[in-house]
């Protein structure tokens, strides 16, 4: 069935900002998606509020509207474009529901908008647990027991009936959010609370719990003619009770007989045409009685998932291209396999290899928060790996992590047998306890003898996977055994090649195997190279070489024949940033992609390095070639090696390839742009000091301390408050503000480990400070630009991923514009940027100090693309590529007409007992970007893209400290003005009340009942404004600031937002209804 | 304790390994196979015969092997190659583990060998005869014995794998044997009891799989040696006959070609891989080498009646040439989508079908198991499908 013809013009609504459980994949499939439709000649019109996507590119879609995604602004752009038909699919759970709102208004009737690939009827069968367990009883499938409640004595009622432990599964929502599993009563009351009001319907399932039972995925693709597929079979390694996205995966499943899996292939199929998806991919989750194989059904998503992600990069079989084909009407039979060329993409995929993937997570930033699995999705990113046996791909996967693990174990960081917490008893907790580190804790079991049926039992994790991780440890342990003593042997001279490729084939590092035998890796690397074991790269290619493969998509291992096609082409290698974590995400892969597109627009062949199945750099066809490895440095130099690339791009991965830029550098690799010893003296504290003398800049009073005595005699001269800081972090990990020598010294001793190699910088903190960012490109003749200038709207203290921030800034005076680009140009020149850099300021009193200059792609530097209409990650790559600014015609900053507002996404409501409070280190997963001519209206638009719903009537809360009492006054007579009411407690009612500003008293918490909180339940506040500094749970402003983020309400913790949102309310007080405007337009109109 | 061992093909390419099961010397041809789960179905399918047995995904044994998932009485293949053999296998089902599997079955397993290279140079070069050894490890002495060795080109391996007594197939296992030599009460054979159809099989290495779809059906069965003459099996007066799979070349088992043509007409027929590469010759047509055969559980064939895809499971080295057919009132039924090869046929006035690949399944798929419902009306209607 070929193309439909009724089909010209398709929307695609994107997924928004990053957060936990929805991440840069919506961005891979969407970006698949647009480009397929396009190159089916459609107009794609696409809604996403993210401008760190690739997909949101103008030259991607024909008209990008960068608004938030809710049903009303849909509805706008529908009306606006009137497109033949939606796809709902492609932008995770965000779109499917956005979708299924809009199409409940009535209005695509109305218009004549059809929706493809799931109708709004397919939506809820899936989604809503009734319907879906009606369906699965309809074809004999038999779904865990369960019972659908609304309110809290329902629930109890049906643990009772159902027997704990429970599963509470809230309905209509991302990522188990709101889940849990209960244990007792208690237990119960509390999770389904959060469950019924995290639930967008206010439904939760109270379900049987089928805890450690294996739990599996499929992938399966569907087309009109109703031909299904399976594209990939996934199997967890921890059992049924820890979330999907935080379990390690493992593709192939490799615990079930042909017979079972085929039971699962057919009862997948079934589920696919009784949901009815009429066309694309979607997501089955199974689990299986270990005990006598008993399958239930646990979930289908109707849509094209993480998972699916994960599916297309452990095959190379691409789904969401496929499922946007499949959309507008082809079928499986009619579309080539892109990797074979030869054969169709009605097949399903069969693998040679095994691929891993590891969950990564982000306790760290969130005190409060404990590091403990459960149904309800924690981590922010995740590596892939592939390798020819499970423990190669197993010990690749923990190295990519980029969690300082050189492996499984045996790499220096295992904790020594002999530390306290290492007793049996506190061993087997830990291994007990699903965790962030349980897989490095069942190593550790194993290796003190713990047995497998020991660990089965306590963890639920398959036998099969334990004597693996059991090889694992007694392999280490050969290798341990050889370790030099009293310098009566050289152990690696007497090692092997047979040793040696033994090693290599389970995935053991250099690193580990330089430890085992009290070596180093360059040592290792050298020795293991005199022994001819070598690295082999082997091909993804869908069909495990029964066909020829076309696509270079590349993993290593240690085999006997090599693949790769190394070819004499100019050729760059680009490094691409790892799994996401807080502070390097998307923005870098971003910055990525566009390396590789401007490299290939000079005819270089672009060669990627990335371990990161979520993204777009790391789609098969984004560069000429894919190298899917760990950004470590043996898998890069093996890489290097192989290729011999004229040159190597460092600066737009993000810290991970920075890091790796020196000793890549010292190998003898040419790295291109910026060279190391720039980045060194921006990060050296002492050789910055001296650049800023030697350019009369200036910068806070600051200093740095190697001890505790050194930390407080700096804080002593410079005066409180200060910042404090290690040195070489990203995402302002463990920094502070602090305000006494109390302060400081517990900083100091329980924060972080300062030593001589690891200094602590201590800065003066500028109080009340204007904060702003600049992305600046500067090439090899000394020609520099500013890409954007960037006001933030919090205060300077709050990190610079978290604040909000608006380009062109607009409290600026133009002599401090002009202040801060020459300082820019200076330092550009000064440095010897090539390429990009970023510069973060402070102004104060009118004088412009200098905080931090990164010369390298910032997390900045897509909304700046986007705010501008210019592509300056790819600009800078022809810079560094040789090519001049002048050159290519970029001469002097862009200030556009429009105001482009970034906003911070934060997964807060995803960590009970987390303070909600905005710091200096950064904790946002995400951004959104709210783009209009007006500038309170787009900074209203970055609040809706945000999820914060700002109210126009109602009541307004405001608690504010002394300092900002006086700031406050003005704020709260202008809502007061645009008809709130204001309620406050004492001291600020106080205040308020003495400048004429009509105000109701409330009670603090800690006061008397009823109190603000009580207020914020019941529904009587709309917005709150609280900036008081308590902190820990017992305070006011934590129960008030938490209260907020669960109930949904708006919030400002400081005044500049409390400032902007009164802006933002006041613009839409003015209008009826948003105005949308596609980013094409604003650039047509400069 | 394993031993090492080398793969040595007859170009002279050579594989080390080492083994996780038996020891010796054995020279076959070498084939691969690219399904992820199924090797204990794999390795007991009779049409394996003669062969030594790669398969593509690396890590196998991984849940043992047990007594419901054996295809045949035996471990058929010459040899099994793998990458890395899993050695502590963890299934509810697991009875025994492959290497005790293997080692019972007298039969040498290897890993460490880089099978995807195997399978490349196999797809590159074509199929190939090898020698495994644990006693020579010289790779020019074993290149010259597989060179010696015969191959499957002209070899009828039926008559290896064939059962050596007709036998009734009952609960889904083989039952008890039967004498059809002489006269007998066609009745009393198969057992009066109640049944929807008589079917005779016959046996060319049949996979028990079939025997067990075909049983799941209510059919009667009754399984008969390859060289079984059509006079032996209409006086069981069945109503349909069924031809399995097997190994070997399909040209060189010319009494079961006779056979069909004897049948056909007579009876419906239904046949399964090798089963339709005798139909296909009975209809005039000839049988041809694949370069390196289609042997896995994915591969895509259009039923081309409904254009409807499904994903089959197929172990076949030989194939139907379409265009040797020359009766128009042959009607090629379903379509490979890799390489357009003939996957089914049929007749308009004769009620007999066929495809090349394994409706059975075991290992793979069950998207073609209405095939089996196909037989099923025919044999109500004794009519031709077309």
């Amino acid at each position: 069935m070929p193309k439909r013809t009724d089909l010209k013009k398709i929307m695609i609504i994107g997924s928004g900002p990053i957060i936990i459980s929805q991440a840069c994949e919506f961005d891979y499939s969407g970006t698949q998606a647009v480009k397929a439709l396009r190159e089916e000649g459609l107009e794609v019109v696409l809604v996403n509020s993210n401008p760190a996507t690739i997909m949101t590119d103008p030259e991607m879609a024909d008209r990008t509207y960068v608004e938030p995604i809710t049903p009303e602004v849909v509805i706008e752009v529908l009306k606006a474009e009137r497109p033949d038909a939606i796809l709902p699919t492609l932008g995770g759970q965000t779109a499917l529901n956005t979708a299924l709102m809009v199409a409940e208004t009535g209005i695509l009737e109305r218009l004549g908008i059809e929706m493809i690939a799931a109708t709004p009827e397919v939506i809820r069968k899936a989604e809503s647990r009734e319907l879906f367990r009606e369906a699965m009883n309809n074809i004999g499938l038999r779904v865990p027991e369960s019972d659908i409640c609304r309110d809290l004595p329902s629930v109890l009622a049906a643990a009772e009936r159902i027997g704990y432990p429970v599963v509470v599964r809230p309905a209509f929502t991302l990522g188990g959010t709101g889940g849990g599993v209960a244990y007792n009563r208690e237990d119960l009351e509390r999770t389904a609370a959060h469950g019924l009001s995290a639930s967008l319907t206010h439904e939760v399932m109270i379900e049987e719990s089928v805890l450690g039972w294996k739990e599996f995925e499929l992938e399966v693709m569907r087309d009109r003619k109703d031909n299904v597929v399976i594209i990939c079979s996934i199997e967890n390694l921890d059992p049924m009770g820890v979330h999907t996205g935080d379990s390690i995966t493992v593709a192939p499943a490799q615990t079930l007989t042909d017979r079972e899996y085929q039971v699962m292939r057919d009862a997948s199929i079934a589920i696919m045409r009784e949901i009815g998806v009429e066309t694309g991919g979607s997501n089955v989750q199974f689990a299986i009685n270990p005990a006598d194989g008993e399958l239930v059904v646990i979930e289908m998503n109707p849509r094209v998932s993480r998972s699916s992600a994960l599916a297309s990069k452990a095959t190379g079989f691409p789904i969401a291209k496929m499922a946007a084909k499949l959309a507008i009407g082809y079928t499986l039979d009619e579309l080539p396999n892109d990797i074979t060329k030869e054969t169709m993409a009605s097949f399903e995929p069969t693998i040679d290899y095994c691929v891993v993937k590891a969950p990564r997570w982000a306790f760290e930033k969130f005190p409060g928060a404990e590091d403990v699995l459960s149904t309800a999705m924690k981590s922010v990113g995740e590596t892939m790996a592939i390798g020819r046996t499970f423990k190669e791909a197993l010990q690749k996967g923990l190295r990519g992590l980029e969690i300082g693990r050189a492996g499984l174990l045996g790499d220096g960081k295992d904790p020594a047998p002999e530390r306290p917490e290492m007793t049996p008893d506190k061993l087997r907790q830990l291994i007990t306890k699903p965790s962030s580190l349980r897989i490095f804790w069942v190593a550790q079991g194993l290796k003190q003898g713990m047995g497998v049926d020991e660990l089965y039992k306590i963890t639920g994790i398959d036998p099969w996977f334990l004597f693996n991780i059991k090889q694992i440890v007694e392999f280490q342990g050969e290798l341990e055994s050889r370790r030099p003593w009293g310098g009566l042997k050289n152990s690696l001279q007497e090692m092997d090649a047979g040793l040696m490729r033994r090693a290599k084939q389970m995935g053991f590092s250099d690193r580990q195997i330089a430890h085992a035998l009290s070596s180093d890796e360059d040592t290792v690397r050298a020795r293991r190279l005199e022994l001819g074991v070598e690295h082999t790269y082997k091909l993804v290619d869908t069909c495990a070489a029964e066909f020829e493969a076309y696509t270079p998509y590349f993993y290593s291992t240690y085999e006997t024949e090599d693949e790769c096609r190394a070819g004499d082409k100019r050729k760059v290698m680009i490094l691409g940033g790892g799994p996401n974590r807080i502070g390097q995400g998307i923005e870098f892969d971003y910055c990525c992609v566009h390396a590789s597109m401007a490299l290939r627009e000079m005819g270089i062949e672009s060669i990627m390095v990335n371990s990161n199945p979520e993204t777009v750099s790391t789609d098969y066809d984004t560069s000429d070639k894919l190298y899917f490895e760990p950004l470590t440095k043996e898998d890069v130099l093996n890489i290097i090696d192989s290729e011999k690339p004229e040159g190597i791009i460092v600066q737009f991965g993000g810290q991970t390839p920075l890091n790796l830029a020196v000793p890549l550098e010292r190998a003898g690799a040419p790295i291109l742009g910026t060279p190391p010893d720039a980045i060194d003296r921006a990060e050296d504290r002492d050789r910055f000091v001296e650049l800023l003398r030697l350019l009369n800049l200036r910068q806070p009073e600051n200093g740095t301390a190697t001890s505790v005595e050194g930390a407080l005699a700096v804080a002593e001269r410079i005066g409180y408050p200060v910042v404090v800081r290690p040195s070489y972090v990203l995402g302002g990990r463990a920094m502070e503000i602090v305000y006494d020598h109390d302060s400081l010294t517990r900083y100091m001793t329980t924060a972080v480990e300062a030593s001589p190699d690891h200094p602590i910088l201590v800065d003066k903190f500028l109080e009340d400070a204007v904060e702003v960012d600049v992305d600046a490109v500067a090439d090899h003749e000394g020609g520099c630009v500013v890409a954007g200038i960037m006001e933030h709207i919090e205060q300077a203290g709050v990190h610079s991923g978290d604040s909000a921030c608006v380009l062109p800034p607009h409290n600026l005076t133009p002599a401090m514009v002009k202040e801060i680009k020459e300082a820019t140009y200076a330092l550009a020149r000064e440095l010897g940027v090539l390429g990009l850099m970023n510069i973060q300021y402070a102004v104060k009193d009118g004088l412009l100090y200098l905080l931090e200059v990164n010369p390298r792609a910032s997390r900045t530097v897509p909304f700046v693309s986007k705010a501008t209409g210019i592509p300056w990650a790819k600009v800078a790559t022809k810079v560094m590529m040789g090519q001049t600014l002048a050159g290519l015609g970029i001469t002097e900053e862009v200030v556009p007409k429009h105001y482009s507002v970034k906003e911070a996404v934060f997964p807060f409501v995803r960590f009970p007992g987390v303070d909600p409070w905005l710091g200096p280190e950064m904790r946002s997963t995400g951004e959104v970007m709210g783009i209009d001519r007006d500038l309170g209206l787009a900074f209203a638009k970055s609040q809706l893209g945000a999820g914060q719903i700002l109210p126009t009537k109602g009541t307004v809360f405001i608690s504010v400290k002394d300092a900002d009492k006086p700031a406050v006054a003005p704020i709260a007579a202008k809502l007061h003005r645009l008809g709130f009411d204001l309620v406050a407690t004492t001291g600020t009612h106080a205040f308020l009340t003495k400048q004429g500003i009509d105000c109701r008293h409330v009670f603090k918490v800690s006061e008397s009942r009823p109190h603000v909180v009580d207020a914020m339940v019941n529904g009587e506040i709309n917005l709150v404004i609280n900036t008081t500094e308590g902190k820990g749970p017992a305070s006011d402003a934590y129960q008030i600031r938490r209260t907020a983020l669960e109930r949904g309400l708006a919030y400002c913790t400081t005044l500049a937002a409390a400032r902007a949102t009164a802006d933002a309310v006041e613009a839409l007080l003015k209008n009826d209804t948003l105005t949308v405007t596609p980013l094409q337009d604003y650039y047509a109109a400069g | 304790m394993a031993l090492d061992a080398l793969l040595v093909l007859e170009d002279g390419t050579a594989f080390p390994c080492r083994t996780f099961a038996g020891s010796g010397e054995v020279a076959a041809e070498v084939c691969f196979n690219t399904a992820m789960t199924g090797y204990q179905e794999a390795i007991t399918d009779p049409s394996y015969k003669g062969q030594m047995l790669a398969m593509t995904y690396p890590l196998i044994g991984n849940y043992g092997t047990n007594p419901e998932d054996a295809e045949s009485r035996a471990v058929q293949i010459s040899a099994f190659l793998v990458k890395e053999y899993q050695e502590f296998p963890s299934n509810f089902r697991s009875t025994q583990s492959l290497s005790e599997y293997l080692e019972e079955a007298g039969i040498m397993g290897v890993e460490g060998l880089d099978t995807r290279a195997l399978t490349r140079h196999l797809r590159i070069q074509g199929a190939m005869r090898g020698v495994l050894s644990t006693e020579d490890l010289d790779p020019a002495s074993l290149a010259a014995k597989a060179q010696a060795s015969p191959g499957l080109v002209g070899i009828d391996l039926v008559k290896e794998v064939t059962c050596p007594q007709p036998y009734r197939w009952q609960d889904g296992a083989p039952g008890p044997e039967l004498d059809l030599n002489g006269d007998f009460d066609p009745e009393e054979m198969w057992d009066g009891g109640e049944g929807s159809y008589k079917v005779v099989c016959l046996d060319c290495g049949i996979k028990y799989n079939i025997l067990r779809r075909l049983e799941k059906r209510g059919n009667k069965l009754i399984v008969v040696p390859a060289s079984t003459s059509a006079d032996t099996i209409l006086k069981l007066q069945p109503d349909g006959v069924f031809l399995s799979n097997g190994p070997g070349d399909p040209a060189a088992v010319t009494y079961v070609v006779d056979t069909v043509k004897s049948l056909m007409g007579r009876s419906p027929i239904f046949g399964i891989c090798l089963g339709h590469q005798m139909i296909g010759q009975a209809l005039g047509g000839k049988t041809f080498k694949l370069k390196f055969g289609h042997r896995g559980a994915n591969q895509p064939v259009m039923d081309l009646k409904t254009s409807k895809v499904e994903i089959t499971s197929q172990n076949h080295g030989f194939c139907v040439d379409s265009e040797t057919i020359s009766d128009p009132q042959v009607v090629m039924t379903h379509l490979n989508l890799n390489d357009r090869t003939l996957e089914g046929l049929t007749h308009r006035e004769v009620p007999v079908f066929c495809v090349q690949y394994h409706p059975e399944a075991a290992p793979g798929p069950h998207d073609a198991d209405y095939l089996f419902d196909r037989f099923q009306d025919m044999m109500q209607s004794k009519q031709p499908l077309a």
